[in-house]
């Protein structure tokens, strides 16, 4: 469904991705894995326009992606981004921060999608017309889940969606996250540091490290601690918790 | 169910009672706040006195009297007379509708030029920033009494003149206000996921942008507007404002300071006028800033 071809983004003098090259299934969940800094949301955001690539192609549904997005793309393809306190508007009410993509795409019954949008998310109607600084970090990661899947897309695109809240929120998430896509059979492309929030969601993952795919590796090999490169067994060391022997290194 | 009841549900069941319990958290923020209450009344005030200015006045601001110039303040002439024995409490009285309008139409023209123009500029960056910065900048450039001066000269004297010179002068503020707060908020997160479902520029200016920068250009114009009707009242004290015989403020004060040492309410009386609307002005911008942001709640 989605292919990147040798993906590249430059920043200034620095190149953020490197040749980056991966193919998503329909209908799969594939992640992204890394340190910080290591390109792995710089590929999301290049994946959605909103950074300028440098090289390489990105083909969605054989279709090859320009500098312009169109509408379809938008309905297609869709963002939960890491920091739910920066991606809800300050002054919109949740009621009209879920009925814009109603309104851009001239969605019929916007009224029962909203409510069906915070139906399918665990929030009940008393949060519809809140702002969102009345609500808590997982409520608003919730509402920007919501508005993510408010028009259908089929594939989302989740840019660390746990990692600014507490570890039992981050577990409710994840399994809405998990719930929705049984439902609606959605396509992931999950982006975490986290390698075991990675193994729980995903299939197949691919480990990137400063700006470059290292390996590419199934989440059964990822159980039996099979990785091919000597830098993701460090990362899968570093995910079991705190180690003074490879703090050292 | 009462009404406050119906208004501050926790569940609203549609849009209207939400926005209207909305509008009214606001204003009860507004209301408990007493110094901008003391700005609304006062604001209240002139705009009723400009309302019923024909049944507040005691005298027609017009009708001179030589025989009766520079009376002080008595029963009948509240506030004393002017040098042509004109009554000063009627001149102020109808003086407020000048005030009012000028102030009302540089709002108008102010707010909304200033406003696009610094939206656009910070939203669209590049060459267009570029070319209505510098163009900003010019504006800037200039002292805004000169410009105001330069301009009124120009299009020559009158009320309406003068409104439209002050507004092309006072302008570049607001754009400078509305530029910054949208760099600031051009990169943020919100924006970026309202460009991803698709919006168009327009839409992401008009719905999500420029609500961002109302509030501080709505404080920022209520706390100039002091300053516009002190800039009105010095175009009129060199004829280029309202023109005599108009009760302008300004004007008055300005014509009164010849006999500042020896009939005092002449120049003092509208001073105190323009002081009290000017300070009402000041109050309810502070009042307005803390309600304009719902984070303030």
């Amino acid at each position: 469904m989605i292919t990147v071809d040798r993906l590249s983004v430059r920043f200034g003098s620095a190149l953020a991705v490197r040749e980056a090259s991966f193919e998503v299934a329909k209908g799969e969940s594939f992640g992204l894995v890394g340190e910080s800094g290591s390109g792995k949301s710089t590929i999301l955001r290049a994946l959605t326009g909103l950074v300028d690539i440098a090289g390489g192609t990105m083909i969605l549904d054989g279709e090859a992606l320009g500098t312009k997005r169109s509408r379809r793309f938008h309905r297609v393809v869709q963002m939960v981004f890491q920091d739910p306190y920066g991606s809800l508007h300050p002054r919109h009410t949740i009621d009209r921060i879920l009925s814009e993509p109603c309104a851009i795409h001239g969605l019929d019954r916007p009224e029962q999608r909203v409510l069906g949008a915070l139906d399918d998310v665990g929030l009940g109607p008393s949060f519809r017309f809140r702002y969102p600084h009345q609500l808590s970090g997982g409520q608003r990661q919730r509402v920007a889940i919501a508005r993510a899947i408010i028009a259908e897309p089929q594939i989302l695109l989740l840019d660390e969606p746990t990692s600014a809240l507490d570890v039992s929120i981050q577990a409710e998430v994840l399994n809405l996250l998990a719930r929705l896509r049984r439902q609606r059979g959605l396509t992931y492309i999950l982006v975490s540091h986290n390698l075991a929030v990675v193994a729980h969601m995903c299939e197949r993952l691919a480990v990137m490290n400063r700006g470059e795919i290292v390996e590419q590796l199934t989440a059964a090999d990822l159980h039996r601690r099979e990785a091919g490169t000597e830098y993701t067994r460090l990362l899968m060391r570093a995910s079991e918790g705190y180690d003074p022997a490879l703090a050292s290194l | 169910m009462t009404v406050k009841a119906w208004l501050l549900a926790d569940t609203p069941r549609s849009r209207t009672q939400a926005r209207l319990g909305q509008a009214y958290l606001g204003l009860a923020a507004l209301v408990s706040n007493p110094l901008a209450v003391i700005g609304l009344i006062i604001i209240g005030l002139l705009v009723v006195v400009a309302v019923l200015a024909p049944s507040i006045a005691t005298h027609d601001p017009y009708l001179q009297n030589l025989a009766l110039r520079l009376k002080p303040p008595s029963a009948e002439f509240w506030l004393g007379t002017d040098a042509l024995g004109r009554d000063i409490w009627s001149r102020i009285v109808y003086g407020s509708r000048l005030t009012l309008t000028i102030v009302c139409l540089v709002a108008v023209i102010v707010g909304p030029l200033g406003l696009a123009i610094g939206v656009i500029a910070g939203y669209a960056g590049g060459v267009t920033d570029r070319v209505l910065m510098r163009i900003t900048d010019i504006f800037m450039a200039f002292p805004r009494l000169i410009l105001a001066l330069a301009f009124a000269a120009a299009l020559g004297a009158g009320i309406e003149n003068a409104v439209i010179a002050i507004a092309i002068t006072a302008w570049p503020p607001y754009a400078r206000l509305a530029r910054a707060e949208t760099l600031t908020r051009k990169g943020s997160d919100f924006i970026a996921a309202i460009r991803l479902q698709g919006a168009s520029p327009l839409r992401v200016l008009i719905g999500h942008i420029t609500p961002l920068c109302v509030s501080s250009v709505v404080v920022r114009l209520t706390l100039d507007m002091a300053g516009i009707i002190l800039i009105a009242a010095g175009l009129g004290f060199l004829g280029l404002g309202a023109r005599p015989p108009s009760p302008e403020w300004g004007a008055m004060v300005a014509s009164g300071r010849d006999y500042l040492i020896d009939q005092w309410w002449v120049a003092t009386m509208p001073g105190i006028a323009i002081f009290v609307v000017s300070l009402g002005f000041n109050l309810l911008g502070d009042g307005l800033r803390d309600v304009l942001d719902p984070k303030m709640r």
